[in-house]
């Protein structure tokens, strides 16, 4: 005690002892911070595992042959190695296996083949050969062996088909897109035309069942021609179509896989061809953005498993819009009449501490009540009034993305509330009391001052509304969601905006695709490049809302005074 | 010592303005308080308050914190409606009007009541939607219109010459003695018949303050200015006549300079002199 300081010596005497850390804070600066540390490793952990999986997806990996002692020989990308479990043994984590891609699943039966390492003879990565993206069965791997186009060999010879393929190539793309276009576009319309003209037959059968002496013949003709006439374009279309398909499956690539056996592919269905072993830096690059673009733009392939995921990224951004269109609105009336013009008294506390626990309920319970509520009472009864000629088809009376989307305002409005009361709170009671000393209204104080002054706070729940609901699956999955829906809910056909149709979701994609899918272990990528996908979008809407929340902050930034 | 001195002060600053300006008001009432109590909830805050306030003059409500003199001031445009648990009786007559009455305008009446308050409100809006905001609100969208207005109440509120070139600028960009003239540019843009102002200089610094107590000279021509201050040479410089208010109760209401020079209640004198409050 006589080394202490005289100063203070009753202030230590009765201070408990302390380590040196603890008294200075620096110990505390050291726990809190290695719990935020704990989290941020947590989360760049999960998003490095899943960026790193997902992009290197669309990396054209070299292709290896190898040999097996039995002599059977297989053709692959090696996808993982890892030792054999062979539990109690001493050699217990000493062997290891080869996971190998080897495709081909129309002459195998399989994708993926386990070959353990002392099995193997030789590994080498021949040159000429491909990887052949098809419609069917995944990928093709072998080597190029024939060009045929109308029974004529065009070339013979691995080199010589490779130059010789290309033209083929970029014409069967050509074709895709032609034939696309007359079956989606053309005869999509087509369909619609009939499909409204019989509704409108219907309506006329409804129509006379109501009144028996209504003369109906001069529309119900006008109405059968016009059937008649969409009948004979059809026919049209059909033919120009199988015409279309006729001329361009004439030409043959002949593929040898490794194993010897020859499989003959229409040019037609191929969708993407290279050679790995071959490419430089610059092709492997090529290759990697043009499968990157076909991911975000294009439509799924192979039950989900190859091909694009667009419909999908455009159902998750228009719902999610939808849901904010509902939710902001309906919490933000709800916020202001708590706040600014209910009784603040036990009451109003009630139905706070109400909001709040809702935003606590299980997601799947507002999917069930989405389902009882929207989609069979409301949907039901929009059916039995406007939609009679459809039934018993339902047009609104199944799961659809309107009904989906209200389903997540329900589940995101409580965050919307609590963010915009909030909000309203923190506007200054000496700005409301400017505004009602200059003869204002309550409503006109409220419309020009204080919601744009609780603007940036009302956003801030937008953002968490929005980050809530593009991540959630379970309701969906019982409201509107399907595994593949390829006529997006907006297009050129009246009423244009089709609310009363399915979509997709990339969160529901994620699903489907990983735990629902025949082929599980090929679609795995597709799980992560999709999760990556949905992040990013989250991110987006995110940034997008962050950024018009910082100007408004900036243009209503209270007194600084 | 130190007393004798501020009351002298008071009184000489208080003597170059009487000199000024000898026949404050049009000895018309402007508004007429009668038995006025207010209680928030059980707090009975104030007592039996009748007084009247004159017409184009400028009336100071003086005394020490919570004495309720802020709250008598925002009763007179009923802006005590917005706190609950607010009861209050008695009459408040604006022009012969008991703006209390059941079929009152409370919009109406804060309209001919215009209010500036202790700390600068400026709505995060440009200078020039700040002024107009009244007659925005009041429904005015003819642009000649609320072009005069606003150039006609920024030059009343002494602050034409230094914004004219910036009035789409946010408000909250000017100095603090500059948003308050704002504030009062505002409050007068709608043209009130009554201007109150609660404590509108207690923020701002001295050179900030003199601006805005020479304004109260010029404003006073055209509007009946009620002022509450704490600052007792203000009171003694800006108003006509004082009220000294002590807990909630109206002491003493006489003409400045005899409130000043010669109180009649002991109590006043020891507030004035600075023996309390």
């Amino acid at each position: 005690m006589s080394t202490v300081t005289a100063e203070t010596p009753s202030a230590d005497a009765t201070r408990p002892k302390l380590g040196r850390p603890v008294r200075t804070g620096d110990g505390w600066v050291w726990f809190t911070g290695s719990a935020l540390g704990l989290c941020l490793l947590m989360i760049s952990g999960l998003i490095g595992v899943v960026l790193v999986n997902g992009l290197g997806f669309f990396w054209p990996q070299p292709l290896v042959k190898v040999t097996l002692k039995d002599g059977s020989v297989f053709l692959g990308q090696v996808v993982g190695r890892e030792p054999i479990p062979q539990p109690g043994t001493p050699e217990h984590n000493k062997r290891h296996r080869l996971q190998l891609k080897v495709g081909n699943r129309d002459l195998l039966g399989f994708d993926f083949k386990w070959i353990d390492d002392d099995q193997i003879v030789s590994q080498d990565q021949p040159p000429d050969v491909a990887y052949v993206e098809r419609r069917e069965y995944g990928p093709l791997l072998g080597t190029p062996a024939r060009l045929t186009d109308a029974g004529r060999v065009v070339a013979e010879g691995s080199e010589q088909v490779w130059v010789a393929v290309k033209p083929y190539l970029a014409r069967a793309h050509r074709d895709r897109k032609a034939q696309r276009r007359i079956e989606r576009e053309e005869i999509g319309e087509i369909n619609y035309r009939i499909e409204q003209a019989r509704l409108g037959l219907r309506r006329l059968e409804l129509e006379q069942a109501r009144r028996p002496g209504a003369d109906v013949a001069a529309r119900r003709a006008e109405l059968e021609r016009r059937i008649a006439e969409q009948q004979e374009r059809y026919r049209v279309k059909q033919e120009e179509l199988q015409k279309l398909v006729e001329a361009t499956s004439q030409s043959f690539l002949v593929v040898r896989t490794a194993d010897g056996q020859e499989k003959e592919l229409r040019t037609l269905d191929i969708f993407r061809a290279f050679r790995p072993n071959r490419l430089t830096v610059w092709g492997r690059l090529r290759v990697y953005g043009s499968r990157l673009l076909e991911f975000v733009t294009g439509d799924p392939r192979e039950s989900n498993t190859e091909g694009g995921i667009f419909p999908a990224i455009f159902g998750t951004v228009m719902m999610v819009f939808l849901m904010s269109l509902f939710a902001v609105p309906f919490g933000v009336l709800a916020a202001l009449y708590l706040r600014e013009y209910a009784r603040q008294g036990a009451l109003v506390r009630i139905v706070r501490i109400a909001v709040n626990n809702l935003a606590g309920v299980p997601s799947i319970v507002f999917g069930v009540f989405g389902l009882g509520f929207f989609v069979y009472v409301v949907g039901g009864a929009v059916d039995r009034t406007l939609y009679r000629e459809a039934l018993p088809t339902p047009t609104f009376g199944t799961g659809g993305i309107l009904w989906a989307s209200l389903t997540l305002a329900l589940l995101t409005v409580p965050v919307v509330i609590v963010a915009a009361e909030e909000a309203l709170a923190a506007v200054p009671r000496s700005m409301r009391e400017a505004s009602l000393a200059a003869g204002a209204t309550k409503w006109q104080t409220i419309q020009r001052v204080v919601l744009p002054a609780a603007a940036p706070g009302i956003l801030t729940g937008l953002i968490l509304a929005m980050a809530r609901g593009a991540g959630e699956v379970a309701p969906l999955m019982i409201t509107g969601v399907v595994k593949l829906a390829p006529d997006l809910p907006l297009d050129r056909f009246f009423p244009f905006l089709h609310l009363d149709r399915k979509f997709m979701h990339l969160g529901f994609h994620i699903y489907d695709v990983g735990f629902q899918s025949p082929n599980v272990e090929a679609a795995k990528p597709m799980v992560y490049t999709t999760t990556i996908l949905l992040l990013a979008i989250v991110v987006l809407l995110n940034l997008t809302a962050i950024i018009v929340r910082n100007r408004l902050r900036r243009k209503y930034q209270t007194s600084a005074f | 010592m130190a007393e004798a001195e501020t009351l002298d002060q008071g009184l000489r600053i208080k003597t170059e303005v009487r000199a000024s300006d000898p026949h404050a008001g049009t000895g018309q009432v402007a508004i007429e308080l009668r038995e006025v109590n207010l209680s928030y909830g059980d707090n009975h805050v104030l007592h039996n308050i009748s007084m009247d306030i004159g017409e184009k003059m400028v009336t100071a409500f003086i005394g020490p914190s919570g004495c309720g003199k802020s709250t008598l001031l925002r009763c007179l445009n009923r802006m005590n409606d917005l706190i609950d648990n607010t009861t209050i009786t008695g009459s408040i007559r604006v022009k012969g009007a008991d703006i209390y009455a059941p079929k009152a305008d409370v919009i109406e009446v804060r309209r001919r009541i215009g209010m500036v308050f202790q700390k600068s409100n400026p709505f995060p809006k440009s200078i020039y939607e700040n002024v107009v905001y009244g007659l925005r609100i009041a429904g005015v969208k003819d642009k000649p219109v609320l072009d005069e207005a606003a150039e006609q109440s920024l030059r009343a509120a002494a602050l034409w010459d230094e914004v004219k070139d910036r009035l789409d600028e946010s408000g909250l960009s000017l100095s603090g003695g500059q948003q308050q003239r704002l504030c009062i540019a505002r409050a007068i843009a709608v043209e009130p018949e009554i201007v109150l102002m609660d404590e509108p200089c207690s923020a701002l610094d001295p050179i900030a303050t003199v601006k805005i107590e020479e304004l109260m000279y010029g404003l006073k021509e055209h509007y009946t200015i009620v002022i509450v201050t704490h600052n007792l040479q203000q009171a003694a410089r800006v108003s006509d006549k004082t009220a000294f208010f002590w807990l909630g109760r109206l002491v003493e209401y006489e003409p400045t300079s005899a409130m000043f020079t010669n109180p009649r209640e002991k109590l006043t004198e020891d507030y004035i002199t600075g023996r309390f409050g």
